[in-house]
């Protein structure tokens, strides 16, 4: 089950440069919330920049992470 | 018979209803908090909408996540265009991005804030039956 601070160091250390603060909705592990602040999301659409996120962790957005909320926005 | 009638039957849909919104449930009956959340945003506009419920097989999913290149559900399409999922409607509705992509105006008693849950309305598309048995 991955952690809050799992989560952060996959974003960061997937997205060069990026910043990610990451709450665990409810408790459960499965749950996220993420705040995610990087420079190469300024040229990319907010869409472009969720999918960006959510290709760090494949096949586990619906998988042992089931719900993956995010909010991002460029450096 | 076609090689992928479940992709197809979403694609139609797509194209036929210039918003359509991929969800766990129903509008009146929504099984997740994402889902229900993101079709009450389209109520408090009063935005007339499909809904599909990709519960009951889990091949629209699959499929949908496919075309759409997006993980997660529920789905917002207009005009054939993927707009996105609970946060990114959620954050257009707030900033009143929504409306203008849906061409509506927000009712006088509209929330500023993303409404917390469904309020009945929009009638389900019963398009599960049509992707299940098409022949």
């Amino acid at each position: 089950m991955p952690s809050p601070r799992d989560i952060q160091e996959r974003i960061e250390a997937a997205i060069p440069g990026a910043r990610a603060e990451v709450t665990d909705l409810t408790g459960g592990g499965d749950h996220f919330r993420a705040t995610v602040v990087a420079s190469e999301f300024a040229d990319l659409s907010r869409i472009e920049q969720h999918r960006r996120v959510y290709a760090v962790f494949g096949a586990d957005i619906g998988g042992p992470i089931h719900a993956l909320s995010l909010q991002t926005r460029p450096e | 018979m076609s090689e992928n009638p479940v992709r197809e039957a979403i694609q139609e849909a797509v194209a036929e209803h210039p918003v359509i919104l991929f969800m766990k449930g129903t509008p009146e009956q929504p099984k997740c908090g994402f889902s229900a959340r993101t079709a009450a945003a389209l109520d408090a506009l009063g935005a007339d909408y499909a809904a599909v419920d990709v519960l009951p097989d889990p091949r629209i999913r699959q499929e949908l996540s496919a075309i759409s290149n997006w993980p997660t559900i529920p789905q917002l399409f207009v005009k054939g265009e993927l707009v996105g999922g609970c946060d990114i409607v959620s954050e257009m509705y707030e900033s009143g991005e929504l409306a203008e992509v849906l061409e509506v105006k927000p009712p006088a008693g509209a929330p500023d804030e993303a409404p917390a849950a469904a309020e009945p309305g929009a009638p389900p598309l019963q398009i599960q039956t049509d992707l299940v048995d098409r022949p």
